[in-house]
């Protein structure tokens, strides 16, 4: 297939294999230990558990399952207001597919829908808005979620639905935003990261210019990379470079998809219809500074946190998970008490074993090849 | 099996309207003229014709094909209705054939039972039926006895049929999730997903034009090659929900060793690759409606591809991994970009990943 098979050649591969293994040697030369590099985003801990990346790198070169999974970090309190949406009588409630099954306090959105809320699957927020043409006579609601990959399609929805006076459409925004999360990783005293894989579609929207702090002032290579096997390869290896030569910088992989400057018309609909909150919580992390967004004063009436009354909960992970200290690559998921006994795919306990791009549930699939090898 | 009770046909009702209402389901007159005109009609055979409350099978003829009998049921829901390659009164008939024939099965005599909700067109109905019978006939099996409901608006989606099925096993057949042991070959009749990617298109919710049609067929004169080249096949499933993962899974755990699969071995068409990349799914957790499983001694994996390839529905049989010794369940697959990685039972649905 045109655009795919290229970019999962194996004798590319395994000629990258040898050279990440090579460099991964000249860097043990100076320092003993492993090389920790965190992918931060969950597109990446797919493609990585899928074509079994781990298994094929070397033994000094460890991957770290970022928090970019904009499913995994969804908090359970965010979780129980889309079901106290999603059971008015008069709501048709609209998500992506694999925040289905994220549970909350009491249940996800796939019980509630077997409870008799009317909760749909769409594929686009703008299948959403087409629904609420439809339905003049329902109050259709988005569930909108994710990071700037996401984002724009959600703002320019909105905008789409102020030109045509839709009344009955509203979002309940949960977009986040991933640079003051990994800020927040970096700031942690326990940190034991050596360099970054950047996000590729989210680099897509806002260019590479908002990594830059990475690189200047925690003198941490990054390098953008793309989702493909070989994309994922060579961005290890142009980050071990970096750290051999002692360089930090931040670098794109993924030029074909990402220009520098980031795609001007998203970010302008992103500007336009967006604001920062003072602050978020993030399932597994805890509440992060600026690292969400809400509707603007000036589209409140297509923001369902004004629209709906709801119950706003925080409400605490469970004390014995231990997802941010695997997001921070402090302890390996399997080193977590609950994986695995308590925390399955299942019933998920934690943040990483929501979502198949999470690290835990990952790992739950995958770890023991990982393990029996003695890889990890 | 011939030895058949006949009876004089009787006046067949006829219907009048173009859609169902309750009445239809009442008992009455109407009823019978929709049994009639719909089904009766289009699945004309000796058995059903009496219009008995059961259907009345020759002990000695059946007897005569084999040792044991095979009995199977399957609910049939599936939604839309009509699909490219398929309708739901074709799964109906071919998907219990199938479920009869991987357990080494002649299948022989299915029942039909419909519930219909009120409102359904009538001639989607006639469609269906005769869709049923057509596929019926293909199969040489006979839809022998059935029943008919229809429920208020909103207690059904348009239709869910049930198909039950009898067939006969020859004596020696002895095919089981059981029996796979390490080095056997596990073989595949085709490309695999075809049915899931087809129909997931044909919802339309995901605004895609593919050009993938249904795999949905009868295998079992397909399996009937393979048994009489090799009598001992150690395992035969179709690959239905939750697809070729899940069937290799349910093998594995019940005969308690590994397997091993190619990815670069598994055929998968570049329409289902493209549409599962798009939405990113996996092709091997996709439906599939007229493919098997295969496990086979390593010494019968070459007579056994070559029955598979005499058949029309088996011209692109191939081999696509093994059984190997190892932790019990776990089936892996060698990614041909050189990795491996596990594939398990899926937890749930299957559902796109937002990003």
């Amino acid at each position: 297939m045109k655009f795919v098979d290229e970019f999962r050649d194996r004798d590319k591969a395994e000629a990258l294999i040898r050279e990440i293994a090579k460099v991964a040697a000249e860097i043990q030369d100076h320092r003993p230990g492993p090389i920790n590099i965190m992918e931060v985003c969950g597109g990446h801990t797919h493609s990585i558990f899928r074509y079994g990346l781990e298994g094929m790198l070397p033994k000094a070169t460890e991957l770290i399952h970022g928090p970019g999974c904009p499913v995994c970090v969804l908090p359970m309190g965010r979780v129980d207001d889309c079901i106290a949406i999603a059971e008015q009588p008069d709501v048709i409630f609209t998500t992506f597919g694999d925040a289905m099954r994220v549970p909350g306090s009491a249940k996800s959105l796939l019980q509630a829908k077997a409870d008799g809320a009317d909760v749909r699957m769409v594929y686009s927020p703008m299948d959403a808005l087409a629904l609420a043409r439809r339905h003049p006579e329902r109050q259709v609601v988005f569930f909108a979620l994710g990071f700037e990959t996401t984002m724009p399609s959600t703002a320019l929805t909105i905008l789409q639905a102020e030109a045509e006076g839709v009344g009955n459409f509203s979002v309940f925004c949960n977009h986040i935003t991933i640079v003051p999360t990994i800020k927040a990783i970096l700031d942690s005293p326990d940190l034991q990261l050596d360099g970054f894989l950047g996000p590729g579609h989210v680099s897509m929207v806002t260019g590479t210019a908002p990594y830059q702090f990475i690189a200047r002032h925690y003198r941490r290579p990054l390098v953008v990379a793309g989702f493909e096997p070989l994309d994922i390869l060579q961005s290890i290896w142009m980050v071990l470079k970096q750290i051999r030569d002692g360089r930090a910088e931040v670098e794109n992989q993924y030029a074909r998809i990402v220009p520098e400057a980031g795609n001007a018309a998203a970010l302008a609909a992103v500007g336009r219809v967006y604001e920062l909150r003072e602050f978020f919580e993030w399932r597994g992390l805890g509440s992060i500074d600026h690292s969400g967004v809400r509707l603007r004063p000036a589209y409140a009436r297509f923001d369902a946190e004004r629209r709906f009354t709801l119950p706003n909960v925080t409400i605490a992970d469970p004390l014995a998970c231990q997802c941010g200290e695997v997001l921070k690559g402090v302890i390996k998921p399997w080193q977590c008490k609950m994986f695995g006994t308590a925390c399955n795919p299942e019933t998920p306990l934690g943040a990483l074993m929501v979502s198949s791009e999470g690290a835990c549930a990952a790992h739950y699939q995958y770890g023991g090849i990982q393990r029996q090898r003695g890889v990890a | 099996m011939n030895a058949v009770i006949r009876l004089p046909r009787r006046t067949l009702g006829r219907l009048s309207v173009p859609k169902v209402t309750l009445a239809h389901g009442g008992g009455g007159k109407a009823m019978k003229d929709l049994i009639d005109d719909v089904f009766v009609a289009a699945f004309d055979n000796p058995l059903l014709g009496p219009l008995e409350d059961q259907a009345r099978l020759d002990l000695s003829a059946l007897a005569a094909l084999g040792d044991r009998l095979a009995m199977t049921t399957d609910g049939y829901v599936v939604d839309p209705l009509f699909f490219p390659g398929g309708d739901i009164g074709k799964l109906a008939v071919c998907g219990t054939v199938n479920d009869l024939a991987v357990g080494g099965a002649v299948p022989l005599y299915l029942s039909c039972a419909v519930v219909i909700e009120e409102g359904m067109a009538v001639e989607d109905l006639r469609i269906i039926a005769r869709s049923m019978a057509e596929a019926a006939r293909a199969a040489k099996v006979a839809i022998v006895t059935g029943d008919t409901k229809v429920v208020p608006h909103g207690a059904c989606d348009k239709i869910f049929i049930t198909t039950t099925g009898i067939g006969v096993i020859r004596q020696g057949i002895e095919v089981g999730a059981h029996r796979a042991r390490p080095g056997d070959v596990i073989l595949v009749n085709g490309r695999l997903g075809d049915h899931g990617a087809a129909i997931l298109c044909a919802r339309g919710d995901m605004a895609l034009e593919s050009p993938v049609e249904s795999d949905c067929a009868a295998l079992h004169g397909l399996i009937g090659n393979l048994l009489a080249a090799v009598p001992d096949t150690r395992f035969l499933r179709d690959a239905t929900r939750g697809g070729l993962a899940t069937v290799l899974n349910e093998l594995a755990a019940a005969s308690d060793v590994a397997i091993e699969i190619e990815e670069q071995a598994t055929p998968i068409a570049e329409g289902v690759r493209g549409f599962c990349e798009i939405l990113g799914l996996d092709p091997l957790y996709l439906a599939n409606e007229g493919k098997i499983v295969i496990a086979v001694a390593p010494e019968d994996a070459d007579r056994a591809l070559a029955a598979l390839r005499a058949h029309p529905l088996g011209r692109q049989a191939c081999a696509i991994g093994r059984v190997v010794a190892g932790e019990g369940g776990r089936v892996t697959m060698n990614t041909s970009f050189g990795g491996q990685r596990i594939v398990d039972m899926l937890v749930g649905e299957q559902l796109p990943r937002i990003c």
